[in-house]
């Protein structure tokens, strides 16, 4: 008798305690920055496996298609993020997508730089670029949206002046003959997990071409590029002590600075970042396509804020996730490709992107008050 | 050695023409707590700027533990453990408890190059420097923001203490506060001073300041009116010290001739 009321003792107990984890583990993840992108991204797939599952959609060579569009975005979206929790925008991304083309591609056809040099370059003026819109909004103290709007200008300026001066052209193509044998290119421009889909193919598992290869080849660069900066950043943001200074940046900027957080040093920091990622991906996208064009990325940069925004990111700074970033880089990927899939008219795309970011300020602002009020 | 921990013997600031402060002088023990009084515009930014290393004094010595110092910026009076606490308390409401504690002073662990902030060890002494205020702190992940103001002025007070201070310097900590909430924190910087903390409490309430001060300084115009033990002061008097006692016998007077006036 006497064992068996203990034992249901100690099961209650356990149950109580089993109860209060789950509360305070729910809790914990309803204030995650990112819960409202990573929501949203599952009802997107939801959407699509109903209305366009038996499409092609969700074939392989589908999946890494969509993948494609949203690592691409995601790989600014993250960078752009990490600024905004900082507490500063970078509107120049899209101009510096096009200007970074344009420093791979003018060396490598018209100086006869080997092409590893000419992405070296790319990558040491994203530097300096960024540098340049920290060490201005630092220094200044004017809103960092007023700054990079003018760098948005100046590089989209620059970009097609040089361009047109030095090749007489808007574009430059004659880059893919470059970048076999290079040492550096086959990072940015090579797909990998071939055998994965070799094998599925040989299965008889996804589709294949008439020769017998299969339709989709490998893993786009762009995906492993995506996947290795969400990790990082979210790394950063949660267990460094730079991550810890990226979020009282933002936050707080004199009480940051008033305990010893280098404030200016965080945000010239977050702008080379912005810089850096989006030469990542112009990189990619000019080895992919084999050419460079001065007009490349424009309009990524909002793309990119609306993407940190849904993933959670708050405009005033101080609050958000690289991981949510990335949600909200997978949630308008799938859309802008997924809308082929239906009959929808994929003019309705940017109606969607509107309405995505517009509920997403409105839910960032709710949690905002949430998290902010006093008892 | 000095029996005193920290003594400012005639603090001058100008700038420019204008003479901030003038002669102050104030001298602190262990476990002391002076309060220091004045109205809007007597000089309390200035001097408290001045104790936190933000102003070079223009005259004047400050003495840390009988040595003569020079504060060239407020890193150096940390240094030293004088640690002011600002009226912002330099805390990020969207952060956590824990963040906000080590912010800009996070204890590290691994090896060098994949150094890691230690959360856990961070959590850990997070929550046991709150408990030890009384401050139930159930999550110490939980963001800063759902803290009352008190609980926020502790937080930022416990953390200068963590991390070294001997000297406390607290602007307005409870101008923001409600009775109780004043009150908690009221109580705590007793505590403090109890553990050997000097404590140099600004604030223009008399209320607040009374009970927990040993030793009153009154600063009218840059300029300091003295210092008196509690023995040799009541609450009263310093009120009058403080509002300019005379301008309000002034006014009063002034009033009443206008009542007359207007009444004939």
């Amino acid at each position: 008798m006497s064992t068996k009321s203990k034992s249901i003792e100690s099961k209650t107990d356990f149950n109580q305690d089993e109860r209060l984890k789950k509360v305070s583990k729910l809790r914990l993840l309803l204030n995650r920055p990112e819960l409202g992108a990573l929501g949203g991204a599952i009802l997107v797939f939801i959407f699509f496996g109903i209305v366009a599952g038996d499409t092609g959609m969700f074939s392989a060579y589908g999946v890494l298609n969509f993948l494609d569009v949203s690592a691409n975005l995601g790989i600014i979206a993250i960078a752009a993020a990490m600024l905004m929790i900082g507490g500063e925008f970078d509107l120049s991304i899209g101009s510096m997508i096009g200007f970074a083309g344009i420093c791979i591609a003018i060396p490598a056809i018209y100086w006869g730089w080997p092409l590893w040099m000419s992405i070296i370059f790319a990558f040491s003026m994203a530097v300096l670029v960024g540098y340049f819109n920290g060490i201005l909004v630092v220094r200044t103290g004017l809103p960092s949206f007023i700054v990079t709007l003018a760098m948005l200008f100046i590089l989209r300026g620059a970009t097609l002046a040089i361009t047109r001066l030095i090749t007489g052209r808007t574009q430059v193509p004659g880059l893919r003959v470059l970048i076999e044998d290079d040492p550096l290119a086959w990072i940015f421009a090579t797909d990998t997990f071939k055998w994965i889909f070799t094998w599925l193919g040989s299965m008889n598992l996804i589709t294949l071409r008439t020769d017998g290869t299969p339709l989709a080849t490998g893993i786009p660069p762009s995906v492993i590029w995506f996947i290795v900066l969400a990790i990082f950043s979210t790394w950063i943001l949660m267990k460094t002590r730079y991550g810890n200074w990226i979020f009282a940046s933002g936050g707080d900027k004199n009480g940051a600075n008033n305990v010893g957080v280098p404030v200016g040093r965080v945000k010239i920091s977050l702008f080379i970042g912005t810089a850096v990622a989006a030469t990542i991906f112009a990189t990619i996208q000019v080895l992919d396509a084999g050419s460079a064009d001065t007009m490349r990325g424009t309009l990524k940069e909002l793309e990119a804020i609306a993407a940190a925004v849904v993933g959670g990111c708050l405009l005033t700074g101080g609050y958000g996730s690289a991981i949510g970033a990335a949600f909200g880089a997978l949630i308008f990927g799938t859309v802008s490709m997924g809308i082929f899939y239906t009959d929808v008219d994929t003019d309705w795309f940017k109606v969607f992107l509107g309405a995505m970011m517009l509920i997403a300020v409105i839910f960032n602002n709710f949690i905002r008050r949430k998290v902010t009020e006093s008892k | 050695m000095s029996e005193y921990l920290v003594q400012f013997n005639n603090i001058s600031k100008f700038f420019g023409k204008v003479i901030a402060l003038k002669d102050v002088t104030m001298k602190l023990k262990k476990g002391e707590i002076m309060c220091l009084l004045g109205d809007n515009g007597a000089g309390k930014s200035t001097l408290i700027k001045t104790l936190a290393g933000v102003h070079k004094p223009d005259e004047g010595e400050i003495i840390v533990e009988g040595k003569k110092t020079i504060f060239d910026s407020p890193k150096d009076a940390l240094d030293m453990g004088i640690a002011t606490v600002y009226q912002d308390l330099a805390l990020v409401s969207l952060m956590s408890i824990t963040r906000n504690f080590f912010m800009g002073r996070e204890p590290m662990k691994g090896p060098l190059i994949f150094k890691t902030f230690d959360i856990e060890k961070a959590n850990k002494i997070a929550a046991e420097r709150m408990g030890q205020i009384g401050i139930d702190v159930r999550d110490p992940s939980q963001a800063v923001g759902t803290m009352s103001g008190g609980e926020r002025q502790c937080l930022a007070i416990s953390r200068a203490i963590y991390f070294g201070a001997k000297v406390l310097v607290l602007d307005e900590p409870t101008s923001a506060l409600g009775v109780h909430q004043a009150s908690v924190v009221l109580k705590y910087i007793v505590k403090a001073a109890a553990q050997g903390l000097a404590v140099i409490l600004i604030t223009h309430n008399v209320h607040h300041a009374y009970p927990v001060g040993n030793s009153f300084t009154v600063l009218n115009r840059g300029k300091s009116l003295g210092t008196y033990p509690k023995k040799d002061i009541t609450r009263e008097k310093l009120l009058s010290m403080m509002a300019g006692g005379e301008e309000l016998n002034k006014l009063e007077v002034e009033l009443q001739e206008m009542n007359r006036s207007s009444a004939n």
